[in-house]
């Protein structure tokens, strides 16, 4: 056995079984059409919801989570290993072969999906009443959130790749929408149009992706597709593999793919955390676990997966551990975090569940540090650097403590849920490569060291660096409420859910008990070390020791992560720079050689220029001239075909 | 009675009736011309519900009268579900132009009369070159329709219009006279084989015709309709007739005119000359993804927004053309969705941007800037436009342009990743295009002269973004039409779908 393969191409059974919804499954569709008539009615009502809108949404969203809880227990009174819905709604495209019909399938995983995404988006929209409670457009803020919502349940919903990417796509046009919600800043507009044009280049991976499938299926269905994985060659599910790779580096922001991401947190905060944390970042792990059964059987692509999210572990905590933007510091952290997933997710069946259980911790955790900056933000004039932060603990103590739940839980300190997600994939990995496991545990150290820094940088430190005009104060409870929610849940969700989780998940995605080379206690003992000798440097360098209010030079590596590592200086020389001058260069092309050629022609046989106004006013004569030139073809056209 | 009939009658009398009405008083024309393009939307709907979709192969609801017997030549029309959506999609753009170009013929150099009238004329024209079956009377259909074209860019077009409407004018005539030379010489062919000389297109798609003269016929249509379409590189005359057209012009020569060309070829040049089109298919193919991939480059490059649209058109022909000659059937419905589809995104391209020339007094994309912030409905309609445009999973577009790399795919491959490559450029142009005219700062002039849409153009749009995104969710009523003419197409052509690699099991539904 290669050290990356995943053992027997084995498909789930579920995919194949599902049966069809009744009862109170037939409410499925419902989760994604009570966002998606709130979006509507905000839209269409347009200023004269204003006044109610945000409940309106909030209702939706609420409304959307209690169905989801309602299956919740549905499923929990079916068999472990009959717990997949489908739901067809209509024959969506149907030519020739090609058959798409608009069902949803719900089943445990898209289940874990639509509840994190339906509780914590609410929690977020509650949220949003007191931090966008000053923006005349809160109305809109609120309909996108409401199409996010929706767009994000029909992506987990959906029962075959092109209904998927209806939904891979709205969560990109709400994401677009709500990073450039401030569009009158020319940055907003710029972040907005960067990270949908560079998500588009990942779509380039799913468009192929689901016409591979079609050609070698004849399906582009879950049931068609994934339930015959088996019989394709491998080659032919490498590159199904690849294309899909391709598309989950765009939404989930890994490399190469990633410099949307940092440009992103343009957006309200809140937007920050729902989306490019919580959520719709998290759409290419689900895409990569839900395709298990092809890369089951395509060593090569779950390999590239491994490796892909290893770089952008790597470079995401980098990157974290040198911006002084508060949001930017905390993208990084997502990038590296979501890394960490997706690396799981390319371990197989030793890595599925934990990279989706990785999501729902790390989806709680990070909500709630994006929101507590954003409380952080709210009481300081939204000032984001953290080099006039300092000491804020000791005027914002509920966002401080709730924040210090979600500092303690991403760093993996036991028993904070981080601590189950993050070590299970520790010791996934460590079973089936060595070396993959000793970057995770390496990130694991420097995920320490930027938190930290992070945490010390705004809550704590000798002296506080305010500007002069803040007055720091303790957001209102509407908003604070959810991030102690949050909070709580980044404290208890691991442990709780850390048996339950691996049950659940398996029979729709495999499970294999990792046997990793030296024991779990003892890696979690290497990791604990790791994570304090990161975490107390940080420490030492930044709650110890004044931080200076302008940055100092630093080393070259510091320097190049402020710079996202090069990212966009690359894509700047690489894509952005020759394209100019190519169209500008087609543009010249066009009008004085294609163009030019024709004109050229038209004015040498007396034609065009110069006589245009003749031309124009001899209509009829010209008709007729033409006519007698087509006698004249017509006639060769004769003699050539010797007719 | 026959409905197909009414449905050609009624613009043309329409347009006579307008001519006669006083010429100082636009008001009654414009009544008038509303009132009779709208009734012929109505008798086209009625059309739809008479037509029989199951058979949607065949030509039904047609007549025929003998015209000129002496040549075989007949006025005879009927329509498939290709020629019924495409007849569909031209009833029903005339209205949403009239009301949305209501003040375009105020104080041009033509009468306000004559603009009504001129766009009925060439409804009715539309509606004769998609319903033609007598191939002789497409080819008069076809030349027909450049008079009023001519006419309405010529007269009540932007500075340069003499220059655009003359250039547009050579081009097609150069190509209406090869496919003239084409059509006699096919003339010929029959007279040889049959005896006697027909121009039906049955019969004439009946012959068998040898190689060689099949391939200098289909280049005689080929070429007609790839000027027409058009294709690089015989596409510079577009975005100078659609930058000098009114809004109103723009969207019937781009929207609809130019569809003449890749239903041509549909029609025409495969089910006539199969043999000749499988020859030319490597070709073709190749100037199609040319097209896909420069004419989203160029749009990018422009600062005109109504150059902008029309190479974003130059593009989406190119999409067009490859699921037409990929000869699979998803590539050919989606081809022809796409002419549906695209008819409706760019309409409401053009229409929005001529709301934004006329407010702002210039058409260059640097003029304008924050516009979301005076003219939100405005901005939020070219958004969603521009989405469609862009294909955006959900609206209409989509499922054409997914439909045709598709269908592209399964024959070939890299030339399907290649065009896929087109989605990347077409989120490039729209979304620049967006930022740079309604986002950002505001400035004081944009702030003084763009003010938000009135009544009577969001009744114009509106009714546009609703197909739009309702053909999005809801596509397989028009699939349902458009199918089974497409396997007619495939049979004359002697294609078939390339098979999965992992075999469908017996019996079940994949």
């Amino acid at each position: 056995m290669t050290p990356f393969s995943g053992g027997e191409a084995a498909v789930p059974a579920e995919i194949a079984n599902a049966v069809d919804a009744t009862g109170v499954f037939s409410l499925i569709w419902l989760l994604v059409a009570l966002p998606l008539l709130g979006a509507t009615v905000l839209l269409l009502l347009g200023r004269r919801s204003d006044k109610w809108g945000h409940w309106l949404a909030i209702l939706m969203s609420t409304a959307s989570f209690v169905v989801g809880a309602a299956l919740f227990i549905g499923l929990l009174g079916r068999p472990d290993d009959d717990r997949a819905i489908k739901q067809h709604l209509y024959d969506w495209q149907v030519v020739g072969t090609f058959n798409v019909p608009f069902d949803l399938r719900l089943d445990q995983l898209s289940m874990v999906f639509v509840l994190l995404i339906t509780f914590v988006g609410t929690l977020i929209h509650i949220y949003s009443v007191g931090y966008m409670s000053h923006d005349p457009n809160r109305r809109r803020f609120f309909a996108y959130l409401n199409l996010f919502v929706a767009s994000m349940l029909l992506l987990v919903l959906a029962d075959n790749y092109l209904l998927l990417y209806v939904g891979w796509e709205g969560v990109g046009l709400a994401s677009y929408l709500l990073i450039g919600f401030w569009f009158y800043k020319e940055s907003a507009a710029v972040a907005s149009k960067k990270a949908f044009v560079v998500n588009r280049v990942g779509d380039v991976g799913l468009s192929v992706a689901v016409m591979l499938m079609f050609a070698t299926f004849g399906s582009v269905t879950f049931e068609g597709v994934l339930g015959r994985a088996d019989q394709a060659s491998e080659q032919q599910l490498t590159w199904i593999g690849l294309a899909l790779l391709l598309a989950a580096c765009g939404k989930s922001a890994q490399f190469p793919l990633q410099s949307w991401l940092l440009d992103a947190m343009e957006g309200p905060t809140p937007v920050s955390a729902l989306i490019h944390a919580a959520t719709m970042v998290t759409a290419g792990v689900y895409l990569i676990v839900r395709s298990n059964a092809i890369f089951d059987a395509a060593p090569v692509a779950a390999a590239a997966v491994i490796a892909i999210g290893a770089i952008t572990l790597i470079m995401g905590a980098i990157i974290g551990s040198a911006k002084d933007d508060i949001k930017k510091a905390l993208a990084g952290s997502t990038m590296s975090q979501i890394g960490y997933m997706i690396l799981a997710a390319g371990l197989g069946p030793v890595g599925y569940v934990f990279a989706i259980f990785h999501l729902i911790t790390h989806g709680f955790f990070k909500a709630d540090m994006f929101l507590g900056a954003g409380s952080v933000m709210h009481g300081m004039n939204d000032q984001v650097n953290m080099r006039h932060f300092g000491l804020i603990r000791t005027v914002m103590k509920v966002t401080w403590i709730t924040f210090a739940c979600g500092w303690l839980a991403i760093m993996g300190v036991p028993p904070f849920s981080g601590f189950y997600s993050k070590d299970k994939i520790i010791e996934s990995a460590l079973s089936v490569n060595v070396w993959v496991g000793i970057i995770t545990m390496i990130g694991a150290g420097i995920t320490a060291f930027y938190m930290t820094r992070l945490f010390a940088m705004t809550f704590h430190g000798r002296e506080k660096r305010w500007t002069d005009d803040v007055h720091p104060h303790e957001s209102p409870w509407i908003m604070m409420a959810p991030v102690a929610v949050l909070a709580f849940l980044a404290v208890v969700a691991g442990f709780a859910l850390s048996n339950w989780i691996v049950d659940w998940l398996a029979p729709v995605t495999g499970y294999e008990p990792a046997d990793p080379p030296i024991p779990p206690l003892a890696i979690s003992g290497i990791v604990l070390v790791l994570v304090v000798i990161g975490a107390g440097l940080a420490w030492v360098m930044y709650d110890r020791r004044p931080v200076p209010t302008t940055a100092p030079a630093g080393n070259w590596l510091t320097r190049a992560a402020r710079v996202d590592l090069y990212g966009d200086a690359v894509n700047e020389a690489v894509f952005m720079r020759p394209g100019q001058y190519l169209t500008r260069f087609l543009v010249w092309f066009d009008n004085r050689v294609v163009d030019g050629a024709v004109n050229g022609l038209a004015a040498t046989i007396g034609g065009l220029s110069g006589r245009a106004r003749r031309l124009q006013t001899g209509f009829a004569r010209s008709y007729a001239l033409s006519m007698l030139g087509g006698a004249a073809v017509v006639a060769l056209t004769l003699v050539l075909v010797r007719l | 009675m026959n409905w197909l009939l009414v449905l050609f009658l009624l613009p043309l009398v329409g347009a006579a009736v307008v001519m006669l009405l006083p010429r100082e008083n636009g008001l009654l024309a414009k009544q008038v011309g509303i009132a009779v393009s709208v009734i012929t939307f109505a008798v086209s709907v009625v059309l739809c519900f008479q037509f029989d979709a199951a058979r949607g192969g065949d030509f039904q609801l047609g007549f025929a009268y003998d015209w000129i017997p002496a040549f075989g030549v007949q006025f005879a029309m009927a329509v498939d579900g290709i020629a019924l959506v495409l007849v569909a999609l031209s009833t029903c753009l005339v209205p949403v132009v009239l009301v949305a170009g209501w003040n375009d013929a105020d104080g041009a150099r033509g009468s306000v009369k004559g603009y009504i009238a001129l766009v009925l004329l060439l409804e009715s024209a539309m509606i004769g070159v998609f319903a033609a079956t007598d191939v002789f009377l497409f080819y008069v259909f076809f030349e027909a329709m450049l008079v009023p074209v001519y006419f309405l860019i010529g007269r009540y077009g932007g500075p340069r219009r003499n220059y655009a409407a003359v250039k547009f004018l050579l081009y097609s005539l150069f190509g209406g006279l090869l496919m003239l030379a084409s059509l006699i010489g096919l003339y010929v062919v029959s007279a040889d084989q049959t005896g006697s000389g027909t121009f039906d297109f049955l019969s004439l798609a009946g012959l068998t015709i040898d190689p060689t003269t099949q391939k200098w016929l289909f280049l005689g249509f080929f070429i007609a309709f790839a000027i027409k379409a058009p294709l690089v590189p015989f596409h510079t005359w577009l975005p100078d007739a659609a930058a000098e057209s009114t809004p109103g012009t723009a969207v019937l020569l781009v929207g609809v005119l130019d569809k003449v060309g890749t239903f041509g070829m549909l029609r025409y040049c495969l089910e006539l000359f199969p043999e000749a089109s499988t020859w030319a298919t490597p070709v073709v193919i190749a100037l199609a993804v040319i097209s896909i991939i420069y004419g989203a480059l160029l749009a990018i490059g422009q600062n005109d927004i109504k150059r902008l649209i029309a190479y974003t058109s130059v593009s989406h022909f190119g999409f067009i053309v490859l699921g037409v000659f990929v000869m699979t059937t998803q590539g050919q419905s989606g081809a022809t969705l796409y002419m549906v589809n695209h008819g409706f995104s760019t309409a409401a391209l053009f229409l929005l941007a001529g709301f934004m020339i006329s407010r702002r007094g210039s058409r260059f994309i640097d003029d304008f800037g924050g516009v979301q912030k005076v003219a939100p409905v405005l901005a939020g309609f070219l958004l969603i436009a521009g989405l469609s445009s862009l294909a955006l999973p959900g609206l209409s577009s989509f499922v054409s342009e997914f439909l045709v790399l598709q269908g592209t795919f399964v024959r070939y491959a890299w030339v399907g990743v290649i065009a896929t490559i087109g989605i990347v450029l077409a989120a490039l142009y729209i979304l620049l295009m967006y930022q740079r005219t309604m986002t950002g700062p505001t400035p004081d002039v944009v702030r003084e002269k763009v003010g938000d849409l009135g009544g009577r153009e969001v009744l114009a749009i509106a009714p546009l973004l609703v197909v739009i995104i309702a053909l999005g969710f809801f596509p397989q009523p028009v699939l349902d039409v458009i199918n089974p003419a497409v396997d007619r197409v495939m049979v004359n052509v002697g294609a078939t779908d390339p098979a999965p690699q992992v075999p469908v099991a017996e019996g079940t539904q994949p």
